[in-house]
């Protein structure tokens, strides 16, 4: 098991590395710092913005195979990504705004699949009747629906909502209003700006988990040791949670594990939406605003959680199960 | 399966009437799942929407006087009117012409991308699962290489370097992103399927590989391969959606859902038409595709979801 693991995550470790560097070399082409320079007013002369460049290591006059073999050496001697367009150190922004989008996904997430596991089990105990039928609708609409125009159609009900309170009770732009002091009101500020992300993540997260959670307790429902525990002489309430939905949750959780890494992606259209400086706002602004090392850098960052999620998603899956040992 | 007419208690077990020789032999697979799928409400409704859409997308335009980005000046930021059917936006342009044209770009896209996607899927993965080998090894390394790249980041670095062929750009970029999963998914089928009879007959017939993975492995697979054909379409316009949401795909004058979606989000609080008449038709299609896509699911594979008791 242990060799095992080992093999695999040094096999994700050389996928990272490499998917790392084929991102800064397509970078490197695709994109053109020399343009956040040209067009500015007084205009800046070729020199100066190439002594700019040759600092963030993007001299175009240097081939990008020498750049990209620079920039990875420093990663390996002294862990450092490169500085960013506006001269903040890459490694920096990434803590700072991972964090913020942790903040925006944490509470989501985690009642989005607790929701999901509720309505997966009850849709699958309660299959085809009426509240079964009105679940999976719904969770089909939901994911119908793009997360940025949930959050938009979300925006347009809270503005509703605001309006027939005669007060602004739900904030949806930024991470918090500026300028309010006290730990009472600084809550209920950073509260108010939540709920709506929270909301639809927890939608999104609802809907998909449920679909999975029914699919699998299906299964387990119809597998001989309920049928064992039931004439037991279990009752079938106690026999559902001791037997089944225990069994349900261990392909869950590893979806789970693995899911959390791949979020990260998904907020940034949420975090587009809702204004908020994070994760997802650094990787969509290195690249408009032509910045080779945050974009490699943001690649490389969503290549590790992937990496790890799905590391944990195995050790899960090995720990829980007790039919797999690998 | 009457092998037996008669136990040896002596009982007789032939069945009541014989099948006809003829409707025993039109009892294919295919008919099989028709005579499944004609029974699902989900196949009827999704069905009709989506046909529905198509339609007005292509001919909904003959039946209307406003022209997408013809502006009427004299009623911007109009509220739906019976002149202007779903309202006008800021500068004037008519929101259900726009629609129309939106979500036939949108259509365009999805329905090529998605099913493009699969038919990557179902080459790579078939030979790389028949062949094994170095073959395999090397192609499910560039799978999992795939699969850890964040393809909305690569694909918005590379969009605007297209500019002419944005929309050829975009369906090959959605397709060559989204068939890793069922690649895996077709490999380890056609890995299972190189070791039955029928594909070993083949071979030691001397076919080539080409054509038995043609003929044989493919075929085999058909079913899921509709699957993910039909829910490949639901990703490929949800990708094309969020790319021009944010400025990365189609670009204006063309239109799509996408930028529809994207140029009315500032107005969306205070103008809701503007943007709620593109979110709608888009949920909408997406919903339909859906329940297609599940209906045939529900109708290939019976232990799946409402076809199991």
């Amino acid at each position: 098991m242990i060799a095992y693991l080992v093999r695999r995550v040094i096999n994700y470790i050389i996928l990272t590395v490499i998917a790392t560097l084929l991102t800064y070399v397509l970078a490197s082409y695709t994109l053109n710092p020399e343009a956040r320079y040209q067009g500015r007013n007084p205009p800046m002369s070729p020199n100066s913005i190439h002594n700019i460049l040759a600092a963030l290591g993007q001299d175009p006059n240097v081939p990008v195979v020498k750049r990209a073999i620079t920039w990875f050496g420093n990663i390996i001697l002294h862990g450092d990504f490169g500085m960013l367009y506006n001269n903040q150190p890459v490694v920096n922004s990434i803590i700072t705004r991972s964090g913020i989008s942790l903040q925006l996904l944490l509470v989501g997430t985690f009642l989005g699949a607790f929701l999901g596991v509720v309505f997966g089990v009850w849709g699958a105990v309660r299959q085809y009747r009426l509240s079964d039928q009105v679940v999976t609708t719904l969770s089909f609409l939901v994911l119908s629906t793009p997360v940025f125009v949930l959050g938009v159609l979300l925006m347009i009900v809270a503005t509703r909502f605001n309006a027939a309170v005669g007060h602004q009770v739900i904030s949806f732009t930024g991470q918090y209003t500026p300028g309010i002091s006290g730990v009472g009101p600084v809550v209920l500020d950073r509260i108010s700006h939540l709920v709506l992300p929270t909301i639809a993540l927890v939608m999104t997260g609802a809907a998909s988990y449920s679909r999975y959670q029914r699919s699998v307790m299906l299964d387990v429902l119809a597998s001989d040791f309920i049928r064992t525990a039931r004439s037991k002489g279990r009752r079938r309430g106690s026999a559902m949670i001791r037997h089944g939905v225990r069994v349900a949750l261990i392909p869950m959780s590893t979806f789970f594990a693995y899911n959390f890494g791949l979020l990260v992606t998904g907020s940034t259209f949420l975090e587009t939406v809702f204004s908020w400086h994070g994760m997802g706002e650094l990787a969509l602004t290195s690249i408009t605003q032509h910045d080779i090392n945050g974009a490699a850098g943001s690649v490389c960052y969503v290549a590790i959680l992937v990496l790890l999620a799905s590391t944990l998603s195995e050790i899960l899956y090995a720990a829980l199960d007790p039919r797999v040992r690998v | 399966m009457t092998s037996q007419p008669i136990d040896d208690v002596g009982l007789d077990l032939t069945a009541p009437e014989e099948i006809p020789a003829e409707r025993r032999r039109r009892a294919s697979r295919g008919l099989l799942i028709w005579l499944r799928m004609r029974r699902s409400p989900r196949f009827w409704i999704g069905s009709t929407v989506v046909g529905l859409l198509i339609l007005w997308a292509v001919f909904g335009p003959f039946l209307y006087p406003w022209k997408a980005n013809q502006q009427d000046l004299f009623n911007t930021a109009s509220p739906p009117t019976a002149l202007h059917w779903l309202g006008t936006d800021a500068v004037g342009n008519d929101m259900y012409a726009l629609v129309m044209a939106g979500l036939r770009t949108s259509l365009v896209i999805g329905l090529t991308a998605g099913p493009a996607a699969t038919l990557i899927a179902a080459i790579v993965g078939s030979f790389a699962g028949y062949l094994g080998g170095r073959v395999d090894a090397v192609i499910s390394w560039l799978i999992n290489l795939l699969l850890v790249i964040p393809s909305f980041f690569i694909l918005i670095m590379v969009t605007p370097a297209l500019k002419h062929f944005v929309t050829v750009g975009l369906i090959i970029g959605i397709a060559a992103f989204g068939w890793m999963v069922m690649g895996q998914v077709v490999r380890g089928q056609a890995r299972s399927l190189r070791q039955r009879d029928f594909v070993r007959a083949a071979r030691y017939m001397g076919i080539s590989t080409p054509e038995i993975i043609r003929r044989h492995i493919i075929p085999n697979m058909a079913s899921l391969l509709i699957i993910d054909a039909t829910l490949g379409v639901v990703a490929a316009v949800m990708s094309e959606t969020a790319l021009s949401y944010f400025g990365f795909g189609i670009q204006p004058p063309a239109t799509s859902i996408g930028t529809l979606l994207a140029n009315n989000t500032q107005a969306a609080t205070t103008q809701p038409w503007m943007f709620l008449s593109p979110a709608v038709v888009l949920v909408v299609l997406l919903f339909g595709v859906s329940l297609v896509g599940e209906a045939f699911r529900d109708a290939i594979d019976p232990t799946s979801g409402a076809a199991r008791d």
